[in-house]
């Protein structure tokens, strides 16, 4: 039997812990914030899991690399676990984004560069995921989700810097004040600790879908698409 | 290796020249996207020009991702690949060599759908075509250095052909809209371009040594 799944679960109690105290702190320490009400809480939601997704984002550019350099199938389940949970914590950020900006903006999405630039890292690491579902020999598929892996990566800047100034020249959407600006010490503190707990979050799922893939790799079953025929 | 790489652009432009399947199919493509575009927008002359640039290279994007499938497919149906993989030469040569053909059919096809386009949505493009033919030959070479590499991507995979335009768009959007804004200016709209030809410069430059020297991984099986 695998060793890692006999350990005792160090990640998931710490992770359960920072994620119960992070509760308490949004709702219970912090104060509910003057002109955006209740709504605000979503922040310390929102932004911990988009700095998460960026961050697994910048691993799978990492583990991309490695694969490529060394050849060991190790580096290329990592970088599909980075992406999976990048994908996944990405995907939340664009949902709670929305729910966010209705109240607060009077729209759901606006052109803005942090939102477009999201949407566009949603659409590549999806794109990435899809190619690894159609490829079935294993090693081809490390390399060519490498290279999509790499590729993906450096366009980020020039996404960034494109849609940046893009948006500079057109007119801004009713933008009614941003955060981070002289933030109450209780509201930072609980920021943090949510950062903190959205963290410890996505390296306990990271590292229990590397599990995932070690042991698919080890049954022998890899080319078998979900649903598909042994 | 200068010497691979025409060999490979040659046989590229030759079947392109005996088949004009690509061009054609991506000609055609472009065009039928600009008269869907008329139909589901129905603009009046003043918007149809303002906005004119923007459906320039959507239509091209689609036209060209088309084209750009076409370009190691060709090489899977044909057991082409494995012959260029067998052949003697460095890797980085076979990759320059398709990134210039692609480049010729990228630019090719801009160029054939400028007249349509032109008459389409009654824009001064005459006044303005050196420039235009600078901004497509820019556009074509960012659109190539990363199609080139994602089409071969794209040809290993079970989906093949569908896959490309599901990688490529969401890469190729910083030359999407640097190709827009540079165009509209050239068109007559009042954007600062500047940063535009810097940001397109920059993307070709970059991703053109990302292929080279990631596209040997490709090739192997």
């Amino acid at each position: 039997m695998d060793t890692a799944s006999r350990r005792p679960p160090i990640l998931a109690v710490l992770t359960v812990i920072a994620l119960a105290v992070a509760v308490w702190l949004v709702f219970a320490y912090a104060p509910v914030e003057r002109e955006q009400g209740i709504v605000q809480k979503i922040f310390y939601v929102h932004v911990p899991l988009a700095w998460n997704a960026f961050l697994g984002f910048l691993l799978v550019f990492v583990f991309s690399f490695r694969y490529i350099s060394t050849r060991d199938p190790r580096f290329d389940q990592r970088a599909y676990a980075a992406a999976e949970v990048g994908v996944l914590f990405n995907t939340l950020v664009l949902v709670t984004g929305p729910i966010w900006a209705k109240p607060i903006w009077g729209i759901w999405w606006t052109w803005d560069a942090r939102l477009t630039l999201t949407l566009v890292l949603w659409l590549i690491y999806v794109g990435y995921l899809m190619l690894r579902h159609y490829v079935d020999n294993p090693e081809k598929r490390a390399t060519l989700s490498a290279v999509v892996g790499i590729v993906g990566f450096i366009d980020v800047p020039l996404v960034y810097f494109a849609i940046r100034w893009w948006r500079t020249q057109h007119p801004k959407p009713v933008i009614a004040g941003g955060e981070g600006s002289g933030m109450d010490p209780r509201m930072a503190t609980a920021f943090w600790v949510s950062v903190l707990a959205f963290t410890l979050l996505y390296a306990w799922l990271y590292r229990r879908r590397v599990e995932v893939e070690r042991l698919r790799e080890r049954a022998g079953d890899e080319s078998v698409p979900e649903g598909g025929v042994a | 290796m200068m010497r691979a790489a025409r060999t490979v652009l040659w046989k590229d432009l030759r079947i392109e020249l005996r088949t004009k399947e690509a061009l054609s199919a991506a000609f055609v493509f472009c065009v039928l996207t600009l008269v869907i575009f008329n139909f589901a927008l129905d603009m009046n002359s003043a918007e149809a020009r303002r906005l004119g640039a923007g459906f320039f290279w959507v239509a091209f994007s689609f036209g060209g991702v088309l084209a750009l499938n076409r370009s190691f497919a060709l090489e899977k149906e044909s057991g082409c690949a494995r012959a260029l993989m067998l052949a003697p030469v460095d890797r980085s040569a076979i990759y320059l060599g398709k990134f210039t053909a692609n480049v010729i059919f990228m630019f090719l096809i801009e160029l054939l759908v400028l007249p349509l386009f032109t008459v389409f949505f009654d824009v001064p493009t005459g006044a303005a075509i050196g420039r235009l033919l600078l901004i497509f030959a820019l556009g074509a070479v960012g659109f190539s250095a990363v199609g080139t590499l994602f089409s071969a991507v794209a040809a290993n995979t079970r989906m093949r052909e569908l896959l490309l335009p599901v990688l490529l768009l969401p890469v190729v959007i910083p030359v999407l809209i640097a190709a827009v804004e540079t165009t509209s200016q050239a068109l007559g709209a009042d954007v600062e371009v500047a940063f535009w030809f810097r940001l397109l410069v920059v993307y070709d430059v970059v991703f053109t040594t990302v292929g080279v020297m990631v596209f040997e991984y490709i090739l192997e099986e």
